[in-house]
């Protein structure tokens, strides 16, 4: 509060003179803070990037903003604007919402704006009116007014102004428009905290205070009113921060948990307070926030009479879309057909096109890129050492990932289009039933879908998960689609042992979203996942049409972190792996070894392989390969590009990979490495999101056994029916159908009826 | 009318039937978040259509579309 008492002075000090921030006491400037806040999917995020030239992640569903973002108004660095996650209210129900109240409450923010839906007016109105009693300038930007006024609908904004008490600017968020004038507003507003400071109870008398403040909430009857007031009165005796004293006694009213909390009032006072807050719940037989809530709704109902004129009503575009996207019978083959067609096109057909011209042409060894540098680098004289570094070590390790840029460009341009149309959200509904059956909520759909993008924003993406147990178990399975960078994998797997057929890929996503589901009902036997539903309640956004720029950005941004990543840890990677395995001892002396089996990776490779060896790609390349994916997955095919390249150049890698792998081996290895513990970033990802160590071995433990798990069984018993089986062999396959029907067991029997259900799990 | 109208359930409701809130019963987080996104008494909720399996529930009110569990929606008492 000092802090405040020094801006006030100063404030007052330079009277009259136009500023954007204030100067405290020791001369240091205090520059402005704006917070956006609105309800979610409204559009905070694309005014967040216009105002300050970000290029922060945008989505068409609930939800898409988990954290908040900083940035630096583009018109005025001074100033600084702050993205919150959306939020319906100030009590907040997910864990990401709780970071927006947080905020709004205890950062020193200088105003507020406010992003209102304008096609979702009253929804979104009743967000202000509680985001008004907090106490903090603020201005409300009606979004998508251009909408409105396309659907003939009319709004008065004036009298809307006056009827909230604020400003109200006119944008459009997506076009730019509106945006100086929003910016000019809430400057002059955040400028006005000062003079808010003004009456700080410290300095004004009770009852003097109180008549400053007589009906302080428009949107309350006067009775509620009435019984604000008093519990301000006594709040006022607390050292509570005198700008949200009316914020806090509204939320008291409306038995709010986290403010009781957070006040920690002294037992006389909250009995004086129950007992008030009781006397109304009595009289309108319904609990204190029940009563709160409805006077707002009303509020809003009669206002929105007032100065909104609406136009007779069509069949909207949206509507019609639904009618077949979500139809009772078409629905679910559609959005099979959808996910169908983005992974085949992606990864099998236009992606195979483009892919093998920059394969075989640019990084091949005909006339590519290979060709033409070690050429050069013979022409000028380079050591045997150096070029083999370049030629078989950077160019093969580096080339074979960035091979696959054409089929991530046209998977990102999947992506960035379902998540901008506003179909994510259809999705978790037409899928909710299946998944609940399966113990999951639909709402787990959505972040698989982004994980088919990169892990990291698809595990934290779980955030949107209210209840804990569901949201670690999302955390657990996410990761288990394959994300773009396993893709390069995949397609190198496709192309070079299975000659591009189309169910490789189909099959790969199919089985991540096969084993998401299985481990949704063998977690919920275990005692920590065995929770209540999580409740299913969220809106259906519009349908819009994806805009060419945040299409392309959004395209872009991840082209752009992949390319990155392929220049610095994957390059490092490719350079470690060169070395190890072109170095090592031979004819007993150290140095560059003719034989890549006397080469000190090869000497490491063949310890790790016996790991490997049940799951039937016991050979030091494969397990270095699966080792090296831990960094990045990209790396897989990197690793296996150098080591087979190294081994076989005449066919190049695709053929010394064919004749390496039996294609069961092959599927075996791809499936190990599908569902195995992720990437580094994305394990940090998940230790971050667990907040618990324990949480965060449980996850990567389950990743790795069911990795072994899938891949053991598939090759054990896929070897049945290639024949040829003899000793350990048939031991292993003993053994692998033994693992099979035990997790059949235990997935299909009712959880209280297992023999060993005994054990108590609640001790781990 | 000279009859009160139908009492019932929410998740009772059948696609394209309309109905007017009369109760929010439940507690805690779930029943909050109802009357938070506009489900309170007095308003008018039209179910638009189920998921194809026949759940959840895709309402219409406030001019906006909700969708909704029909086991979370059994907490909303609504009349004909």
């Amino acid at each position: 509060m000092n802090s405040f008492k020094v801006k006030l002075h100063n404030v007052f000090a330079k009277k009259g003179k136009e500023k954007t921030d204030y100067i405290t006491a020791d001369g240091q400037t205090h520059a402005l803070k704006i917070a956006i806040a609105g309800n979610q999917n409204s559009g905070k995020t694309t005014l967040f990037n216009a105002l300050t030239g970000a290029v922060q992640y945008i989505g068409n569903w609930p939800g898409v903003t988990i954290e908040k973002k900083e940035g630096k108004l583009k018109s005025n660095k001074d100033v600084t604007v702050t993205d919150l996650p959306g939020i319906y209210s100030l009590s907040p129900y997910s864990p990401e919402e709780k970071v927006s109240r947080n905020y709004l409450i205890e950062e020193d923010i200088d105003a507020i704006l406010n992003i209102v839906d304008s096609t979702n007016l009253e929804r979104s109105l009743y967000l202000t009116t509680q985001l008004i009693e907090i106490g903090i300038p603020l201005v409300v930007c009606l979004n998508l007014t251009d909408v409105i006024k396309k659907q003939g609908h009319v709004i008065d904004t004036q009298k809307l102004s006056e009827r909230l008490g604020v400003p109200v600017v006119c944008i459009s968020a997506l076009k730019g428009t509106g945006l100086k004038e929003a910016v000019d507003t809430v400057l002059a507003e955040a400028r006005k905290k000062g003079a808010n400071l003004f009456h700080h109870p410290d300095a004004l008398p009770t009852d003097l205070y109180l008549q400053e403040h007589s009906g302080d909430s428009l949107f309350l009857t006067d009775e509620l009113n009435e019984k604000v007031r008093a519990i301000e009165v006594y709040l006022k005796t607390l050292p509570i921060d005198y700008l949200h004293s009316h914020f806090f006694a509204v939320k008291l009213l409306e038995r709010d948990g986290l403010t009781f909390d957070r006040l920690n009032l002294p037992a006389d006072i909250k009995q004086k307070i129950t007992a008030l807050i009781e006397e109304i719940e009595k009289k309108y037989d319904d609990s204190g926030d029940g009563v709160v809530i409805s006077a707002r709704y009303t509020f809003i109902e009669a206002l929105k009479k007032e100065v909104v004129k609406e136009a007779p009503k069509k069949v909207s575009t949206t509507e019609k879309i639904d009618r077949v996207l979500t139809h009772k019978i078409f629905a679910l083959p559609i959005f099979i057909v959808v996910m169908f067609a983005v992974y085949y096109v992606s990864v099998t057909t236009v992606g195979t096109i483009a892919n093998d011209f920059v394969n075989e042409g640019i990084f091949g060894s005909d006339w590519g890129l290979p060709k033409v540098i070690s050429d050069g680098l013979t022409a000028i004289n380079t050591a045997d050492w150096l070029q083999s570094l370049i030629v078989d070590g950077i160019v093969a390790g580096v080339g074979a990932v960035l091979g696959f840029l054409p089929q991530m460009l046209i998977l990102f341009f999947f992506l960035a289009i379902l998540e901008g149309c506003g179909y994510m959200s259809r999705i978790a509904f037409i899928l909710d039933k299946i998944f609940r059956k399966f113990g999951l909520s639909g709402k787990s759909f959505i972040p698989i879908l982004i994980g088919t993008g990169c892990g990291v924003p698809g595990i934290m993406a779980s955030r949107t998960v209210e209840n804990d147990a569901d949201r670690r178990m999302t955390i657990m399975t996410t990761t288990f689609i394959p994300c773009s960078a396993k893709l390069p994998v995949i397609a190198l797997f496709a192309g070079a042992i299975f000659n591009n057929a189309w169910w490789v890929a189909v099959s790969v996503y199919f089985m991540g979203i096969a084993v998401i589901l299985l481990s949704g009902l063998l977690l919920k036997k275990l005692k920590p996942f065995k929770s209540a539903q999580a409740p299913y309640i969220t809106e259906l956004p519009s349908y819009r049409f994806p805009s060419v720029k945040n299409v392309a950005l959004s395209i872009w941004e991840r082209i752009s972190s992949f390319v990155k990543k392929a220049g610095t840890i994957i390059l490092l990677a490719t350079i470690f792996v060169w070395f190890t395995s072109s170095f090592g001892v031979e004819d007993g002396k150290f140095g560059m070894v003719e034989d890549a089996e006397n080469s000190m990776l090869a000497a490491i490779g063949n310890v790790i392989k016996y790991l490997f060896y049940p799951l039937g790609f016991a050979d030091w390349r494969s397990s270095v390969a699966t080792v090296t994916g831990l960094i990045a997955k990209e790396n897989i095919a990197g690793t296996l590009a150098i080591l087979f390249n190294f081994a076989e150049e005449e066919s190049g890698t695709w053929g010394a990979l064919a004749a390496s792998y039996a294609p069961l081996q092959a599927y075996s290895f791809l499936v190990f490495n599908m569902l195995c513990a992720p990437c580094f970033a994305a394990i940090g990802a998940i230790r971050r999101e667990m907040k618990s160590a324990k949480w965060f071995w449980a996850a990567i433990g389950y990743q790795t056994l069911t990795a072994y798990f899938y891949s053991f069984v598939i090759y054990r018993i896929g070897s049945v029916f290639v024949g040829g089986l003899n000793g350990l062999d048939i031991a292993f396959t003993v053994l692998a159908f033994i693992a099979l029907a035990l997790y059949i067991y235990v997935i299909a029997c009712p959880p209280d009826k297992l023999i060993w259900k005994k054990i108590d799990f609640s001790k781990r | 009318m000279w009859y009160d109208g139908k009492q019932m359930r929410l998740d009772e409701l059948k696609v394209g039937q309309s109905a007017t809130v009369t109760k929010v019963n439940g507690e805690g987080a779930l029943r909050r978040r109802v009357m938070d996104l506009g489900v309170t008494k007095g308003v008018v909720v039209t179910v638009r259509k189920t998921a194809p399996l026949g759940d959840p529930m895709e309402l219409i009110l406030r001019g906006y579309s909700l969708t909704v569990r029909k086991d979370d929606a059994t907490i909303v008492e609504v009349e004909l």
